[in-house]
């Protein structure tokens, strides 16, 4: 396949970052991202170990990671944030552990990779069901994250809602990682996000702002990466194009 | 009289901890239902108990075409989230998939000027704040309100003001009211119905059978003072 799905498909996952991130700015979770993404390590390792496709592996134990994250949640009762972190450093010490010296590094930075067709199809569908999810749910993430009371008596299942949630988060940390490896694959839910609220205090004005900010990020990061840098790795100019706008965020300030 | 709501043999605990022990009541069509009490006897879990937020004993039975709005206490919203009040009424609209005309209705009805429907809910006073969690419940045309202590942080001119509200609600909609009110001279004023719930004793009857200085003493084990102001009240 040519490079111009690959970085079509990296638009669109710019798109479905930047919705998701903005869900996770408001659920004080955008750390969460960050780690959540090493939970797919275990996997990249033992996938690299038997050399079967690692983003198969990576996809496996992330999505139990989540399950897990959300189970002992459930339990204790503790904040996303702390049970984040307790597997998030296990599945980060068993990674280092299985994976393969030679291909730590790449598990971690990941490069840009030309793609199969069926790499293709999997993230466009990937990113559909991503864009779909938030679009149809966004009401209701709204009025959970406003009160859960309030939520359950409009008739949403919360806890049931929190766990598509997490799914979904997950899941675009897994198109990510085969564009911005492990370390920055969820930057692109951080940073959009980051400067959406930075930029504006209204719920449709966010998410639209978070979104075109993250597409913005991929399109001026591969332009750049191709005239300029000529990098193997396109995901920290990427990364860096969206920190400069966040510092221009800041000059400009919040309108009301 | 159609039975409204029934509640049998209900039990609510938190662990070892049992907060309403063995409760049955019943609530007709178009009742208003006063829960009184002291701190910490119940009233708030009766409410989310009844509203199925909370796990408990017992049968509770709404009428099939019961259609819940609930007011609750008033609580800290994060201040961070970027929800305007019309977004947040926005977003009830869509879950529910009602017409796009029932926000601004329900906004003249609690009060709310377009100003501020287009306040982040961060930067609401208390007052402003009560009015959206009003309009919040009114959304959907509920046929039952479950309001828990409205009036908290609210002047006098509002209290006044939303009581008026509700007695407009119940009187020309027929609308059925659950309310939990430490104002015993609001509830000798509105209630039709009154259930006090206190660990010693729980009772229920017509306001003026429960709002008696020996009843109430015994419920909140120290001598009525409230009921005096009542009876100010009546004389002015």
């Amino acid at each position: 396949m040519s490079q111009g799905y690959s970085v079509l498909l990296a638009l669109l996952f710019g798109l479905a970052a930047g919705l998701v991130g903005s869900f996770a700015l408001m659920r004080r979770m955008l750390l969460a991202g960050d780690v959540i993404s090493h939970l797919a390590l275990p996997g990249l390792g033992v996938a690299f170990l038997f050399k079967v496709n690692p983003l198969l592996g990576g996809a496996a134990t992330l999505f139990l990671g989540t399950l897990l994250i959300w189970k002992l949640q459930k339990k204790t009762g503790l904040a996303t944030e702390a049970m984040t972190g307790v597997v998030f450093a296990a599945a980060l010490a068993l990674g280092a552990v299985v994976t393969p010296k030679e291909d730590l590094v790449d598990a971690l930075f990941g490069g840009f990779p030309t793609l199969s067709l069926a790499g293709f199809l999997f993230g466009t569908v990937a990113v559909a069901v991503v864009i779909v999810f938030i679009v149809r749910y966004k009401d209701r993430l709204a009025l959970g994250l406003f009160s859960t009371d309030l939520a359950a008596v409009t008739g949403i299942n919360v806890n049931r809602l929190n766990l598509y949630f997490l799914l979904v988060f997950s899941l675009t940390v897994l198109i990510g990682l085969q564009f911005m490896g492990t370390l920055l694959a969820s930057a692109l839910i951080i940073m959009p996000a980051a400067v959406g609220r930075q930029l504006t205090n209204k719920f449709s004005h966010f998410l639209m702002v978070s979104a075109a900010v993250s597409m913005f990020s991929v399109a001026t990061g591969f332009l750049l990466n191709t005239v300029v840098v000529k990098s193997t790795t396109v995901s920290p100019i990427i990364v860096i194009v969206s920190a400069l706008l966040f510092a221009l965020s800041l000059v400009i300030g919040r309108k009301p | 009289m159609t039975t409204f709501l029934s509640a049998a043999h209900l039990t609510v605990a938190f662990g070892t901890r049992t907060i309403i022990r063995d409760l049955s009541f019943e609530v007709h069509t178009g009742d208003c239902l006063a829960i009184i009490g002291p701190n910490g006897s119940g009233k708030t879990v009766l409410l989310k108990a009844l509203l199925h937020l909370l796990p408990c004993e017992g049968e509770i039975r709404w009428d099939p075409a019961a259609r819940l709005g609930y007011v609750p206490q008033k609580f800290a919203a994060d201040q961070q989230l970027p929800l305007h009040v019309r977004d947040l009424l926005d977003a009830k609209m869509n879950v529910l998939k009602l017409p796009a005309t029932e926000v601004n209705s329900v906004s003249v009805e609690a009060g709310i000027t377009k100003e501020l429907l287009d306040t982040n809910i961060g930067f609401l006073s208390g007052g402003q704040f009560q009015k959206v969690l009003i309009a919040f419940a009114l959304l959907g045309h509920p046929n039952v309100l479950l309001i828990d202590e409205p009036t908290a942080s609210l002047d006098e001119l509002a209290e006044e003001r939303f009581y008026e509200l509700l007695h407009e609600l119940q009187v020309n909609r027929g609308m059925t009211i659950l309310l939990v009110s430490h104002d015993l001279s609001v509830v000798y004023r509105y209630a039709t119905k009154v259930l006090c719930l206190s660990k010693g004793k729980t009772c229920f009857g017509a306001p003026r059978e429960i709002l008696t200085p020996e009843e109430l003493e015994a419920v909140y084990s120290a001598p009525p003072k409230y009921y005096e102001h009542t009876h100010d009240h009546q004389k002015e």
